[in-house]
């Protein structure tokens, strides 16, 4: 059992100087076991803030992380140790690389669990299984391999410790439209098979439309929606006044219905679209 | 990390902000030149005032000038309070084996303020100059050297990109450490080889980003034809305008007066 719980949480960098600037502000939510979260929101909208305090690498100026109901900041003695709960991909993970080989770099996350050599190889193995890494790149220099291969062996080097929660931040940022269907399916079968929390940050409305379960919008440091997608989805007109993405579907849908079509526009799935829209074409005729 | 600061510069219109860049550094290094001339502590509190009528002018608040003091006080102390005991002559007091005297305080006085007129005079000349324009003054005044083969075009072009790279590499290290210690790096513990140890994961990437920045930025030089500074004009260029002349006159002036007014007195 394992939860993240945001109780008020602020942050605000360089406090008490005369350009500090409030990033993240009464932030208070839970994300439960088992969901697959995605974090939107602008540029600038606190989102990686936010997840770097999922596993205190920065401390929060205001309020408390509670994972499994302790306050990481608690015992600064415990804070590695609650920190491995929560496994971070930051932006552009790829340039964390630094072994000899991509072996031993997936490596070094469990190597620093204090595993055995046994179940550090295992583990190792499974992340690159996982990431869809085959056997001969192991062996290379993570420097001279491609860049979607990079990216994964980076993620692959965070799931091999085996995290409660896994975090990505934009893991498909400066990928191919193929790369980026690689990475998010990767991240989907892994948490359907493990059944462990992903929290995915994404600027994406379609991706996260795609592959998550619940949604968090995040605007001006603040949370704006937190909800299952569908719940969010149908604020699609409120999310489109303040600028944000919506689902390309919910798009064009919102778009018919300003045109004088009378469709239902709390659909973000093509297939969806597609029905409702067949479905009004249907009612015409039948008029 | 992000707390070095390197030459803050701190932007402003004022008359100094204003002066030509070769000025600005040609008239600190007159004034730490000046520094060393001086022999007595009431010539040296008139180069007090004069900096800091200086720092007036470019509306500088104190309270700046005060920060960038505070992490030399301890040396300074340190330094004033060893030559008040180790200067002979009229003793004042004595304690156990040391003895003060006069003139070891007197030095010690005129110690602490050099120090501080050397800091605030060259803090000045970093509040008020950009790292381009210094770099730019500094190419101007070594012009002359390329006479005799010095490199002088690269050298500045070279000091400029340092500059510039710096902060982006702070940042780097900050998002790699954050990478590392998500990792389960251990930075803070551990002794003096562990702890050398750990950095490995932090500098190899570092390392590996900054030569790839380094090859990025000399493709997209060479792009834009950069073949040498040689003959290479400036968007900016720098001329010696009227009131730098005025300038550099007054200011020359109360540093010569600053100086004779000790050869009067005496």
């Amino acid at each position: 059992m394992s939860t993240l719980r945001l109780d008020n949480v602020g942050f605000t960098y360089q406090k008490g100087m005369p350009d500090e600037k409030v990033a993240v502000s009464g932030v208070s939510l839970t994300f439960d076991e088992g969901d697959f979260i995605g974090i939107i929101g602008h540029t600038g909208s606190g989102k990686s803030t936010l997840i770097q305090m999922l596993n205190g690498l920065l401390r929060p100026t205001t309020g408390h992380v509670y994972i499994d109901g302790d306050d990481i900041w608690d015992d600064r003695s415990k804070l590695r140790e609650k920190r491995f709960k929560v496994g971070l991909v930051l932006q552009y993970p790829e340039y964390q690389l630094f072994e000899e080989t991509v072996r031993k770099d997936i490596a070094f996350g469990p190597r620093n669990l204090g595993l055995s050599e046994e179940e550090i190889q295992s583990r190792v193995e499974e992340a690159a299984h996982y990431l869809r890494i085959p056997e001969k790149l192991l062996d290379r220099s993570p420097f001279d391999i491609s860049g979607g291969e990079k990216r994964r062996a980076a993620i692959a080097g965070v799931l091999a410790m085996r995290p409660e929660v896994l975090v990505l931040d934009e893991p498909t940022a400066g990928l191919d439209p193929r790369g980026r269907r690689d990475i998010l399916d990767v991240i989907r079968n892994y948490h359907e098979n493990e059944k462990k929390t992903v929290i995915l940050v994404s600027h994406s409305m379609d991706d996260v439309a795609r592959y998550a379960g619940k949604v968090l919008v995040m605007n001006a440091g603040g949370v704006f929606f937190y909800d299952r997608v569908d719940e969010v989805f149908k604020h699609a007109l409120e999310l489109r006044e303040t600028g944000l993405n919506i689902p390309t579907v919910t798009d064009i849908l919102l778009t018919l219905r300003e045109r004088g079509m009378d469709v239902d526009t709390d659909i973000y799935t093509p297939s969806g679209a597609a029905e409702t829209i067949t479905g009004y074409f249907r009612g015409e005729e039948s008029k | 990390m992000r707390d070095i600061t390197l030459g803050q510069y701190i932007n402003g219109d004022s008359v100094i902000h204003r002066l030509d860049p070769r000025v600005r550094l040609i008239l600190t290094l007159v004034y730490i030149i000046m520094l060393f001339l001086l022999k007595s502590i009431p010539q040296m509190i008139m180069a007090l005032v004069l900096i800091l009528s200086a720092y007036a002018l470019v509306r500088i608040p104190m309270k700046m000038l005060f920060k960038s003091l505070k992490p030399i006080i301890p040396i300074v102390l340190f330094t004033s309070v060893l030559n008040m005991f180790f200067i002979g002559g009229d003793e004042v007091f004595s304690f156990w084996k040391f003895s003060v005297t006069r003139q070891g305080i007197y030095y010690a006085v005129m110690l602490s303020l050099r120090v501080i007129c050397l800091l605030a005079g060259s803090s000045l000349l970093t509040y008020t100059s950009t790292p381009i324009e210094l770099t730019s003054a500094l190419e101007l005044l070594f012009m002359p050297l390329a006479k005799i083969g010095l490199p002088v075009n690269d050298l500045a072009m070279m000091m400029t990109i340092a500059l510039r790279f710096i902060p982006t590499l702070l940042e780097e290290t900050d998002k790699i450490m954050a990478a590392q210690k998500s990792r389960g790096a251990n930075l803070d513990t551990g002794n003096f080889i562990e702890r050398v140890r750990a950095l490995t994961p932090i500098l190899i990437p570092l390392f590996v980003s900054a030569f790839r920045r380094a090859d990025e930025l000399a493709l997209a030089m060479e792009c834009r034809c950069y073949n040498g500074g040689e003959g290479r004009t400036r968007l900016n260029a720098l001329k010696i305008k009227r009131s730098d002349i005025i300038a550099v006159i007054v200011f020359l002036g109360l540093c010569a007066l600053i100086i004779l007014s000790g050869r009067i007195v005496l």
